[in-house]
């Protein structure tokens, strides 16, 4: 036959090149590291206004934690013979998490016990990205706060665009007396407290950019700082005297830090939406109990690794039905 | 008449690529020298073969016939010797029997099928024996043998007849060109449907994204009181289970058919082949086929022959500009990955699609990150995250346990998981290990 001279020009497929695997052939194309540095770039407005507020001393806290982090998960994936995981991104925010969770003045040596605490402890020991049960930061954050209890409760005061090295020491506004910390310094990041957690405004920018790249799940933070308001709101409505309004613990301390970044971390908090209002409203109330009733002035960190332990079984118990689903008859022939 | 549509949980929105074929004429590819048809062309049982090598058929021919109730008949594409009957490159990579026909050039029609062209008033079963005898089976990629999805058992009772037009994949545009340029058949076709069910009404369903095809369809439906029903853009809205609730409104439970909700439905292509096979007394012996994808030179929708080889549909469409990734029997997100130029057109060829290098990149699958967006998107409201992961530790009661046997297979959850995890692959396999595991027991 002559098929073949007459179709001398056209090119076609190498079958010896053909991939043969299972559909689906197409992917939408996001990945891990696409979604870890996004969440990287949502943190960054909160940290530019940390290094603003306490100088580069924050500025240095954030650069060891990151650093020490990466660094360690590297070092165990050598020591383990485990392939590189840097680049995925995951260590970046759980150091970048870290040093938002820090005081501008801790010493150089606590970034980097922070950041082995989290990667070894919070992470690799439970089989890495993935298998973590708690938010490698926090692991760290509480690690911390329980070994050092005096340098994790010292908290630098804000001297903004001062560069400088020095720095004055003061509280953190919810150890505060009632009204002493107007609502605007909460606002701008103007206070004391972490480097990370001061600014409502840009971590509610950052928040929005989560929920708006369907990063997060709004359910989480929404029922979390729902519960804190209404609770708080209660509390205060019954002594006003003693207690903040349900607007100042909004802002105030570490929680639209933890409900928008922490709370919503994707590996330790529940896959399906009604898991997510539970997981929310479950930080809440914690967070509430703690703040109210408890010896610490914040109990974000506490909340949500409580809640992060509760994951699986929030998991088991908030199951979809599934499309056409009916109850197995019992005692049926089948 | 606008029914409400429902819109089903879930699902996903790839890009749907169509515009490389979707303006593009069906052409009918000219005649070759030999056909490859493959003999087990539908779900269930293989057919009997009727011919012996050396034979003279004629287009139309019986070349095999159904072995059971669960098997179709095969005909001959074309007038010619029967050369060979011999192994075949097989959709599924492996060799299956097929039968070679040499055509004698003169395409000759046989004297098969009587045209029943008073369908209208003929008897109903009569009609379903015709649609058995032409060999018709799911044409949207299933192959399932139309007229058992015409024989509801006693006591199941029909009332709903859906015609398939929604063509979800990506890519493929046959059954949106056949709604343009066969509207009429395809109407023609769910009137004779209905008529076989003793049903008075028809409804297609058809994806937004074909405005034109809706319009064409909606101007002639009234004819036979057929009705067309625009359908939400979202994949896998042509899977049965979704197509039925997004126009009744009932979830067919797990393990069950459409017929258990009432529900009989057929792919468009399919009417068509019934129309053809009732009125004009033709088998079904060809079917509209996309060739596409960004490698190929001219994309367009062919009617082939059974039988037609991948490498000369390519020929026809100008070959291609560069190596392809893949070379898929159907859509991307449900298609079968080809080894071979040498496979077959077969009666649920949708289409031949090639997918670019850059659209399919080979992945290691990483650790779950338990994002959820599989979740969302699974359309059946499965856990595909938690399942996959009960499969790796070759728990398959687990699997069972949640509800894997579900699984339409549609691929949304591998779609969308970040950490590249074959999810699909994994429910496959839970399926076959509880089959196995069924059987063991029995």
């Amino acid at each position: 036959m002559s098929e073949t001279e007459n179709t001398p020009t056209i090119q076609m497929p190498d079958p010896a090149r053909l991939v043969v695997s299972n559909s689906p052939h197409i992917r939408k194309g996001t990945d891990i590291p696409l979604i870890m540095f996004t969440v990287v770039g949502a943190m960054l407005p909160a940290c530019a206004v940390g290094i603003w507020f306490f100088g580069l001393a924050a500025l240095k806290v954030l650069l060891l934690c990151t650093l020490s982090c990466v660094v360690i998960e590297e070092a165990w994936n050598k020591a383990f013979k485990r392939p590189s995981t840097w680049k995925d991104g995951s260590a970046l925010i759980t150091g970048i998490l870290l040093g938002m969770n820090l005081n501008a003045g801790v010493p150089w040596w606590v970034c980097i016990l922070g950041g082995i605490l989290a990667i070894v402890l919070g992470k690799q020991l439970f089989g890495g990205l993935g298998f973590n049960p708690f938010n490698p930061a926090l692991v760290a954050r509480v690690g911390l706060l329980i070994g050092l209890p005096e340098i994790m409760t010292t908290w630098n005061q804000p001297q903004a665009g001062n560069m400088a090295a020095d720095v004055v020491t003061g509280a953190t506004p919810l150890g505060m007396p009632v009204g002493d910390t107007p609502i605007m310094n909460l606002l701008t990041g103007n206070t004391g407290g972490c480097l990370g957690e001061t600014s409502a405004i840009a971590l509610l920018i950052g928040g929005a950019v989560l929920i708006a790249c369907k990063l997060i799940k709004w359910q989480v933070p929404l029922a979390y700082l729902g519960s804190v308001f209404a609770i708080t709101g209660i509390a205060h409505l019954i002594s006003p005297e003693t207690t903040h309004s349900p607007l100042f613990h909004l802002l105030s301390g570490g929680l639209l830090l933890g409900a928008l970044f922490m709370a919503t971390d994707m590996v330790t908090s529940p896959m399906t939406k009604k898991g997510a209002w539970i997981f929310g409203l479950g930080c809440g109330i914690m967070t509430s109990a703690i703040r109210l009733w408890g010896a610490y002035p914040e109990g974000v960190s506490f909340s949500i690794l409580f809640m992060n332990a509760l994951t699986p079984l929030i998991d088991r118990v908030t199951i979809n039905k599934p499309f056409g689903y009916t109850a197995p008859v019992k005692g049926g022939a089948e | 008449m606008s029914e409400k549509t429902r819109k089903f949980k879930g699902g996903v929105h790839p890009n749907d690529s169509k515009a490389l074929s979707a303006s593009k004429p069906i052409q009918d590819a000219p005649l070759l020298d030999s056909y490859k048809v493959i003999m087990h062309q539908n779900i269930g049982a293989p057919p009997e073969l009727v011919v012996k090598k050396g034979d003279e058929v004629k287009k139309g021919d019986l070349l095999a016939k159904a072995s059971g109730f669960v098997s179709v008949p095969l005909h001959a594409p074309t007038s010619g010797t029967v050369k060979m009957i011999d192994k075949c490159p097989g959709p599924t990579g492996i060799s299956v029997p097929a039968i070679e026909i040499t055509a004698d050039g003169e395409d000759e029609w046989g004297d098969a099928l009587e045209p029943i062209a008073d369908w209208q008033t003929s008897d109903p079963e009569q009609l379903k024996q015709r649609v058995w005898d032409a060999g018709i089976v799911g044409m949207g990629g299933a192959g399932f043998p139309a007229h058992v999805k015409l024989s509801p058992p006693e006591g199941k009772k029909i009332d709903t007849l859906i015609l398939n037009g929604a063509e979800c994949e990506p890519y493929l545009t046959a059954d949106h060109r056949i709604m343009l340029e066969q509207a009429e058949d395809v109407v023609l076709g769910a009137a004779i449907i209905a008529r076989i069910l003793g049903l008075k009404t028809a409804v297609i369903g058809v994806e937004n994204n074909k405005p034109d095809a809706i319009a064409k369809l909606t101007e002639i439906a009234g004819k036979y009181n057929v009705t067309v029903q625009g359908l939400p853009v979202n994949y896998p809205q042509g899977a049965e289970k979704q197509l039925i609730y997004a126009i009744t409104g009932r979830e067919v439970p797990i393990g069950k058919l459409p017929m258990d909700v009432n529900c009989v439905v057929q792919n468009v292509a399919s009417a068509v082949a019934i129309a053809e096979a009732v009125v004009q007394g033709r088998p079904s012996i060809e079917r509209v086929t996309t060739v596409t994808g960004k490698p190929v030179v001219e994309p367009g929708n062919w009617r082939f022959r059974l039988g037609t080889p991948v490498s000369k549909a390519l020929e026809l469409v100008g070959g291609v500009n560069e190596q392809p990734s893949k070379l898929l029997l159907g859509g991307p997100m449900m298609g079968i990955a080809q080894s071979s130029l040498g496979v077959t057109v077969m009666k649920n060829t949708s289409g031949i699609l090639l997918i670019a290098h850059d659209e399919v990149s080979l992945y290691t699958s990483e650790p779950c990150i338990r994002c959820g967006r599989c979740v969302e998107c699974c359309p059946m409201s499965i856990l595909p995250a938690t399942i996959s992961q009960a499969v790796e530790n070759k728990r398959f009661d687990w699997a069972e346990d949640l509800n894997v046997t579900a699984c339409i297979e549609c691929g949304s959850c591998s779609y969308v998981c970040p950490s590249h995890r074959p999810l699909n692959q994994h429910f496959k396999r839970a399926k076959i290990e509880i089959q196995a595991q069924l059987r063991k027991k029995k």
